[in-house]
């Protein structure tokens, strides 16, 4: 039997199913195998892609938003604070929905990008405000000292300095983005989970499919979490 | 406009008129005058509290000036009265004049995340304009002069304390300024490595005019050192005279007491 999966834009993704009409077996391995390509190619196609392009856009969007606080005028940033407090204590489904029968024109895997990036974005302005306000302010006096310019000050002294602090908890949001990557189900995009359920749906096995999944979040976070480690002690390295 | 060598030699370059800082309800300066000509050394003493690093604070624009004037050149730096009302100056003449100004920390506050050489060149490039081989050719004559030439390449973090304050003096000294502002720059020091930052000073009082505002509880220094020494006590200088005088003959019985209990375990 032939199954498409259909899914938002271009991911898509058709796997031969055996005909299984074995219910009383916990685990059958040849099954297991003849579904992997299909849940690894959905996990490279939506779950990395949007965790990796989410939390770009989340990293770079939240520094921004971080500085905005910290240099609008104070009636501007108290509204970017708010505007920042109500994405991060809402729910990211009830923001996927909203765009998604609000937006009706816009690609599920583009609002995907959007609203995971933007979500993450309102977290990581926190760790970024964190690691700004973390900067002694002997530095900001030796930059005036020196008459350096706001811009300049920013850029070369106080960011890569309040940067160095922020990385791991970067990396854990990244990880807790990957995570949250099932709830793309709610927009009808293809994601792991989403696949191993629809397999179930033609199949009845849901066992193999489902802890297939789980391992594949598992070996990412784990690299993920390697990757920032080492990230962070090259940052300490240096200095 | 009159060119800037008649403004500057006709002027102080740096003069306090009626200067006032107030931190809350609390009065730090009051009635405040004094000025430093071109050249001279000035070693502000005193008990801790009395509002000597505020000065240099002040003159580094890294406090509000509560009341009052600050001339640097003849020209102010914070607020001017035009029209009979006290007004801010425009950025731009802050910032040219500040250009006029360093200061050393007594916290080093080098850049962590920058070499000792980006930490030099940093703003000669960036504020003063140079090109990058000048910038780096006046780092290394820097370094030279005190004392690290290989230590172009280390990360702050790598140094010691003196070597880090001495650091700092090159970075301040690199922007070529007409004043520094000294701010007890050996108290955050071991008592051991006082000396080599202290010898990289007398070294740069002796070998260069540039104009230097002192406060320091190194009083063999501030004596070696200054033309001038000023008592401050509750906000206000209350003795001013060469190191000589103040040093063996004080005439303000407060400024006694203060040099006999500094003076006592040394």
């Amino acid at each position: 039997m032939t199954m498409a999966l259909f899914a938002a834009g271009s991911i898509s993704a058709t796997v031969d199913t055996p005909e299984i009409d074995d219910t009383t077996s916990f685990w059958r391995w040849d099954f297991a195998w003849e579904v992997l390509p299909a849940m690894l190619e959905s996990f490279f196609k939506v779950t990395l892609l949007v965790t990796v392009v989410g939390t770009l856009i989340a990293a770079v969007l939240g520094l921004i938003i971080a500085i905005l606080i910290r240099l609008l005028p104070r009636p501007l940033s108290i509204l970017v604070t708010w505007i920042a407090n109500f994405i991060r204590m809402t729910p990211i489904v009830v923001q996927l929905l909203i765009v998604f029968y609000g937006f009706v024109w816009m690609e599920p895997m583009t609002i995907a990008l959007v609203v995971y990036g933007v979500h993450y974005s309102t977290y990581m302005s926190e760790v970024y405000r964190a690691g700004i306000d973390s900067v002694p302010r002997g530095q900001w006096e030796a930059s005036t000292a020196l008459s350096m310019s706001s811009g300049r000050t920013w850029r070369r002294v106080i960011i890569p300095q309040a940067l160095r602090s922020t990385v791991p908890s970067l990396g854990n949001y990244a990880i807790s983005m990957f995570k949250d990557t099932p709830f793309l189900i709610s927009i009808s995009v293809m994601e792991m989970v989403t696949t191993a359920l629809e397999i179930g749906g033609f199949t009845y096995r849901y066992i193999e499919t489902i802890t297939i999944a789980g391992l594949i979040f598992l070996v990412a976070s784990y690299f993920t979490a390697v990757l920032v480690n080492r990230l962070e002690k090259r940052l300490a390295y240096a200095y | 406009m009159p060119t800037p060598t008649e403004s500057y030699t006709a002027q102080p370059v740096i003069e306090f008129r009626d200067v006032e800082k107030r931190f809350g309800d609390k009065t730090v300066l009051k009635d405040l005058n004094f000025s430093v000509e071109r050249g001279e050394r000035v070693t502000l003493i005193g008990p801790s509290g009395s509002g000597k690093t505020t000065i240099l604070r002040l003159a580094m624009t890294l406090e509000h000036l509560t009341d009052g004037y600050i001339f640097i050149g003849g020209e102010p730096l914070v607020y001017e009265e035009r029209n009979g009302r006290r007004v801010p100056v425009s950025k731009r003449q802050q910032k040219d004049l500040r250009t006029r100004i360093g200061m050393v920390f007594q916290q080093f506050n080098l850049f962590p995340n920058m070499t000792v050489i980006e930490n030099i060149i940093e703003a000669p490039i960036h504020v003063l304009g140079l090109s990058k081989q000048d910038a780096r050719a006046r780092a290394h004559d820097l370094l030279e002069k005190v004392g690290l030439p290989e230590k172009a390449d280390a990360h702050p973090s790598e140094l010691s304390g003196g070597q880090q304050q001495r650091v700092a003096i090159a970075r301040a000294l690199a922007m070529d300024p007409e004043i520094l502002l000294l701010d007890e720059v050996t108290s955050a020091l071991d008592p051991e490595v006082v000396v080599e930052v202290l010898k990289v000073l007398r070294d740069v009082a002796e070998n260069t005019d540039v104009t230097m505002l002192i406060v320091t509880h190194e009083m063999s220094f501030a004596r070696d050192v200054s033309h001038r020494v000023m008592m401050f006590d509750g906000g206000n200088v209350i003795e001013t005279a060469d190191p000589e005088t103040i040093f063996t003959n004080p005439s303000h019985q407060r400024t006694k007491e203060f040099l006999s209990a500094v003076l006592r375990d040394t």
